[in-house]
Formats: C-alpha cells, structure tokens, sequence
C-alpha cells in the first residue's frame, strides 16, 4: 500500500543552483575571494600543511590586473604573450569550429569558452615528456604541445586522415606523439589510469609527472574515488585536476555535492596535497601546476586542483543552457574572462596593447580558417572521403581473428 | 628442457607468474591480498619476497581502481597481471574493461595499446554461496577487444597464462577454483581428487606456452561432440565414462576467439553435439556455440543441439548440488541426443 507523503515530513533535499532563467545570477555563496594573501608552502612540505589550501582560493592576477602574492610565477612577458596565444587560439578555434559544426561539416562540438585558462596555464607549467590524460574540454593542451592544427580538424571531421580514422567523436583527440592520451567519453575513466601510468613512471624512474583533469560533475564517479585512493596509497607522482566549471550539462555543482565542501577539500580525505585555484587566473593555473609538478618529480607524491571557473558556453553542440540557467550568468561570472584578464595584465605591464591584440586575433582567425580549407581537402563526414571501410574491423585485436574476419567480408569489404 | 614436476593449478599459476617475473621486467602482479598474503588462494606466494614490492604489490579493494591502474601501467610500457579475488567481484570493475580495456587499441587506431591480463577464479562447487560461485564469462565473451579462456588443469592454466601475458592483447582468464586443488568429476561425495594423479598435473618447471585460441581435444570418439570447458571439462569426460558413450569432448580453453575449426571438425564427424558449462541458460556462452555449430554444420547435424548448464537462478549455497550440472543432467543430454 502506498501512501501520500505527511506535510511535515522533512522529506530529502534536492539541492537547486542559486538562479534558474529569468533570475538574477548569484555566485555569493562560492567562497571566491580570500580576504588575506594565500600562503604558498614549499612544494617539498607535509600534504597536511596544504589542507588550507583547500577551503581558500589561489590567486596571481588581483582585480587591479597586477600580479602579487607569494603564487606569482614572475612569468617573462614572452611566456606571458604565449600563454595568451594559446588562449586566443584556442577560443577562435572553437568558435570556428562550432560554426562550421552548424553548417553540417561535423557531428559534433564541444567547446571550452571560458575555461582556456586551465589547459594553456598547465600545458605550459608542465614538461613535454609529462603525460596528460584529458578531459574533452582541454584543447588547449594540444595548443600548447604545438599540435598541428591541420591534424585536429582533420579528426573532428572524421575525414581520410583522422589519426582515429573515424572511430571516435570529434574532440575526443588522441596525440601519441605529443604524450596526450585518449580521450574517453565515459566520464572520470582516465582518473585512475592516469595514476597507473604515473606508477609505471616512476617504478621506471623517467622522471615525468602525469596529469589528468576531470570535471566537478564527475567527481560523483567512483573512478574520482578510485584515482585518489591509489594516489594517496603509491604516493604515485600525479596531478590530478578537478576542472569546477559550475554545470555538468545542466546539474549545477551541488548535484555533485559542491555546496557541502569545495571539490579541493576531498583531497584532505586521503590525505592528497591540495590545492584550489582561481581558474580562470592563468598565472594562478601556472603556479599551482609547477608546485604540483615540482612535488611529484621530487617523490613526494600526488596533488589534487580544484580549478575554480565557469562553463561560459554550452556543454556541447547538442546543449541549450539558456533552459538551466540565466543567460547573464557568464558575464556576472565574479573571477571574470581569463583572456581578458591576461591581456590586461600585459597591457598593464606596458607588454601589449588592444592593436597587437586586434593583429594577434586576425592572424589567427586567418590561421584556422587556412587550416580548415586544407583539413577539409582531406574531406569531411558528409561527403567523405573517410578512412577505407574495412579499417573499420581492425584495431580490435593485435591481429583480426577469424570471427571478425568473416564479419568484414559479410559486408563485403 | 625444463623439469616436469606435479603441480596444483594453483602451484602451476604460481610458477607461470614467477616466469614471466622473471623473464621480463615489465611484468607485476597485484589484487586484493595478493602482495604480501600471496592471494586468498596462493596464487602469489613467495612472489613478493622474491620480487620485491615494485613488483609483486596489495591492491586497494577497489576493481575498478585495479582494472584501470593496470590499464595506465600497460599503456606505458608494463605487463601488468591483476587478480580480482573472485569473478563475482568484477563488476565494479566492468566499465574499465568493457569502456576503456578493449577498446583502447581501437580507439587510438593502434596508438595506445594496454596489453595486460587480468587473472580471476570462477565457478562453484566449493559453497561459496552465490557471492563466490559465478561464472560471469558471458558478460565478457560480448566485448569486442578482449581474449576471454578458461583453463581446466594446471599445464594449460600455466601455459596460458604465459601466452596471455606475452599477447598484446588484453587477455581475461577465468580460473576455476573449484579445480585449483584437483580435478572434479561432478560428484561431490567421493574424496576429493589429486592433480599429482593427472597427467595435466605434470606441468614444466619452465617457460612453455599453451596458445590462445585453440581449443584441445581431450578425448576422441564417434557418437557425439561435446563442447565445453573449465570445470566442466572433468564433468564430461566421468559422465561420458560411466554412461558407457563414445564422446568425443572437446576443451574450448579460450572462448573468444573460440576454435571454431576444432568444432566443426568433430561435429561433422559425430552428427551429434552437446554443449555443456555451469554459468546459467539464458544468453550464455552456450547459446552463441549452438548459434554457430547451427550455422555451420547443420547438414551434418543428426540431432538438435542440446545445451547442459547452470539454472537461470542465483548459485544456491545449500542447494549447491542441484544447481551444478552433473553427471546425472550431462548423461540425460548425452543420450536424449544419441536416441533423437
């Protein structure tokens, strides 16, 4: 027999972001802005010494557009001007991209607006050799690896000369070459694999360190459990990220338990150094990752970032978040546009101006649209040519066993 | 040459690990109690101590962590070989096999390769209760990327577990527990049985391999083909014994890919066919050999196939013995397809 619930029953929280469309956006309740400097304790220090790290919020780049504070990796303005490059890249490719998504060209898109800060900041904190193994928000990575760009259109066109040859959606990228793991679409599945790779590493003793990224929604997987259980037990030398973009799809943070403790504060748990960072700062996303690097190459084991920032598009080409959330909400955002707030600060430095900017932007508009028309001679999804269709039936085994075998010719391939 | 000596399959998983430990140095093994304890079956002892913990190390009670820090380890070089204490705990495990495991060579179109093995015993027969009783290798036969065997004596468990660790292909062995100790008739009332009797217990003390995806065949005959594997491999060769029946039984040993060849051979010549294992009916490995053998040899085929196996139920604890397909269900099988 099923009852009506009585109407005193406390009943179970399903907790709600603080503005749906049409309200006010409303990001009080984030804990954003720190009212002493936050220490930076040696790389070489007991994880526990972090653990304040963990409830406050790293920042380099203040209001004022200066660099302070014991964080500032005092950055050459040639490293400065490179960082926003990758940045700039990184945002002009994906807007192109999205757009010719909409033309049809391609199946799909994700792009990482308003979070080019976390790859450019990290891929260039960290060693070439160091592997990454990627969330689908990090092309910035593969910017600041020097990918060609050729190479990753051609892969999100799933065209004759995508390196996948066709198998995997577009952005989930795989760059061997450049130390960049697959991309997977079943979400937090890299955490712990990374941590193996990172074990293998050091049992080697290469010296690399590896770094993964997921985002806040997937801290919910057991995977993001698993990953800091090994971490914390080999001591294993990793960065484990955890990119806090405010939604996964259209769950708001607190689904994923964001409004009880900061994501960073999981790490104290097992007893991860940890540390949380301005995302959208990339002096800040710079220095943690260097510290993170530093503690892992010396041994002393694993770190975990909680990157804080703000999905400021869609979660993909098949999202509308105008439906979740108020259309204000990026630009009420209160640690502001990360591009933007680098460019300042070499403008302030007297290192750029808005007519270098303007000029940067046209080149690489020029560059991606160039690009593009040489990806596309290699073909697109809709009009081929794709990869030969009987490659479709290897790379299943080292060598196709008979099984698969007979299914390819049943298709007459 | 290396010596012959009697082993458990136990003493011969051991010896396969301390081979392959010994051979390669990209080559570890680690699970649940598998580091200092040496496994919960002993699989590992001793290896630790010779190996080192780099090595040969505990896991966190985690399959998922496990299956996916050997995923990390063997795309950056190594040979991992985990154990997952009992098949039934390898579902939290799964996603990484079926999501990740088997599809990274296909993914990276041969970029990243994670070639490891993981090791699992299976089976009932030891009231074990239906927490420690499955044979899930159905789950995993329907993966696309992954080599699945089941060893049914010590030589072969040696021997392909060298294989599987020397493939680059991810490789799942299923270990029968209830023959680690010796072989298992499928009767529960005599005395337990000693492998040092058997001739699959006389095992080299050395480097061999037994290759994946070639089944044996363990007794000849004329009047009917039985398909099967594990535990069950013993189960058929007593019941066709004792029912007096000219059988020819054949040991898959790897499931996928299975020996298609092997079956269709013997089927063409005995008209006949029994495909027997002790995971449940429906949707079961069997199901996809009668599939085949159908397709294959259905103008040879004098009689429908009939299929031997496991209830649709949990494994029982008490009821154990009703459950396990023994010799009473194999022998009705056997001769409702002889008289058909």
């Amino acid at each position: 027999m099923t009852q009506a619930p009585s109407s005193n029953a406390p009943g179970f929280i399903v907790p709600e972001p603080t503005a749906r469309p049409g309200e006010a956006p409303d990001f009080s309740g984030l804990n954003l802005n720190p009212t002493s400097p936050v220490e930076r304790p040696e790389p070489g220090c007991e994880a526990s010494q972090t653990y304040p790290l963990a409830n406050t919020l790293i920042r380099v780049l203040g209001d004022d557009n200066v660099a302070s504070g014991p964080w500032d990796p005092k950055l050459s303005p040639k490293t400065l001007r490179e960082g926003l490059h990758i940045m700039l890249k990184t945002q002009i490719y994906d807007s192109r991209m999205l757009k010719l998504q909409r033309q049809g060209k391609m199946s799909f898109y994700m792009k990482s607006r308003g979070e080019e800060a976390i790859a450019a900041g990290a891929g260039m904190a960290l060693e070439f050799e160091d592997m990454l193994f990627p969330s689908y928000r990090q092309q910035g990575l593969l910017f600041a690896r020097g990918r060609d760009m050729v190479d990753m259109m051609c892969h999100c066109l799933s065209n004759a000369k995508d390196n996948l040859k066709g198998r995997q959606l577009p952005v989930h990228y795989t760059w061997a070459e450049g130390n960049f793991f697959s991309i997977s679409g079943n979400l937090g599945t890299q955490f712990p694999q990374a941590v193996g790779w990172a074990m293998a590493s050091a049992a080697r003793g290469d010296n690399t360190v590896t770094a993964s990224w997921i985002g806040d929604g997937t801290t919910a997987e057991g995977d993001f459990h698993g990953a800091c259980t090994l971490a914390s037990v080999y001591q294993a030398p990793v960065i484990l990220n955890v990119v806090n973009n405010q939604w996964a799809i259209s769950s708001f943070a607190g689904i994923a338990g964001g409004q009880n403790a900061t994501f960073a504060s999981r790490g104290i748990g097992y007893g991860l150094a940890t540390l949380r960072v301005d995302g959208n700062d990339f002096l800040a996303v710079y220095a943690a990752t260097k510290w993170a690097a530093e503690r892992g190459r010396a041994g002393l084991g694993a770190t975990l970032i909680e990157t804080v920032t703000y999905r400021a598009d869609a979660h993909s080409t098949s999202d509308d978040p105008s439906r979740y959330r108020p259309r204000e909400e990026a630009a009420a955002w209160p640690l502001g546009d990360p591009i933007e707030r680098l460019k300042d600060h070499l403008i302030t430095l007297g290192e750029w101006d808005e007519a270098r900017h303007e000029a940067l932007q046209e080149a690489l508009s020029k560059e991606v649209l160039a690009s593009y028309k040489k990806a596309e001679s290699f073909g697109t999804l809709r009009e081929g040519p794709l990869s030969p269709t009987p490659s479709m039936f290897e790379d299943v085994y080292a060598e196709q066993p008979w099984h698969i075998r007979r299914q390819r010719q049943d298709l007459g391939v | 040459m290396s010596d012959i000596k009697k082993m458990t399959m136990i003493q011969a998983i051991n010896s396969a690990l301390d081979v392959l430990l010994e051979r390669d140095e990209r080559v570890c093994s680690f699970g649940e109690d598998a580091g200092y304890f040496g496994g919960v079956f002993g699989c590992t002892q001793g290896l630790q101590e010779k190996y080192g913990k780099q090595r040969v190390f505990d896991a966190p009670i985690n399959e998922a962590a496990i299956v996916a820090m050997a995923i990390g380890m063997a795309a950056n070089g190594m040979r991992p070989i985990a154990e997952i204490q009992f098949a039934d705990y390898i579902f939290p495990g799964f996603d990484q096999i079926v999501s990740e495991l088997s599809r990274l060579r296909y993914r990276t179109a041969g970029q990243f390769t994670a070639p490891l093995v993981l090791r699992t015993p299976c089976g009932g027969g030891i009231y074990g209760g239906q927490t420690h009783s499955m044979s899930p290798e159905a789950f995993f036969t329907h993966i696309p990327g992954i080599v699945v065997a089941m060893p049914s004596n010590p030589y072969d468990a040696k021997g392909m577990l060298i294989a599987a660790s020397e493939s680059d292909d991810p490789v799942l062995i299923f270990e029968p527990k209830r023959l680690y100790n010796g072989p298992f008739d499928g009767d529960p009332h005599k005395p337990a049985l000693s492998w040092s009797a058997h001739p699959k217990g006389e095992v080299p003390t050395g480097h061999y391999s037994v290759p994946l995806g070639k089944a044996e065949i363990v007794q000849e005959g004329n009047a009917i083909t039985i398909v099967t594997y594990g535990t069950m491999v013993h189960v058929a060769l007593e019941s066709a014994k004792m029912a007096g029946i000219d059988a020819e039984v054949i040991d898959l040993r790897t499931l996928v890919p299975y020996d298609m060849e092997t079956i269709a051979k013997s089927v063409g010549k005995t008209g006949r066919c029994v495909v027997v294992h002790e995971a449940p009916r429906t949707s079961g490995f069997g199901a996809e050999l009668m599939a085949q053998i159908q397709e294959e040899c259905f103008y040879a085929l004098e009689a429908p196939i009939k299929r031997v196996t496991g209830w649709d139920t949990p494994y029982p604890h008490a009821h154990e013995w009703a459950y396990f397909p023994g010799q009473e269900r194999l022998i009705r099988a056997m001769t409702e397809t002889l008289e058909a």
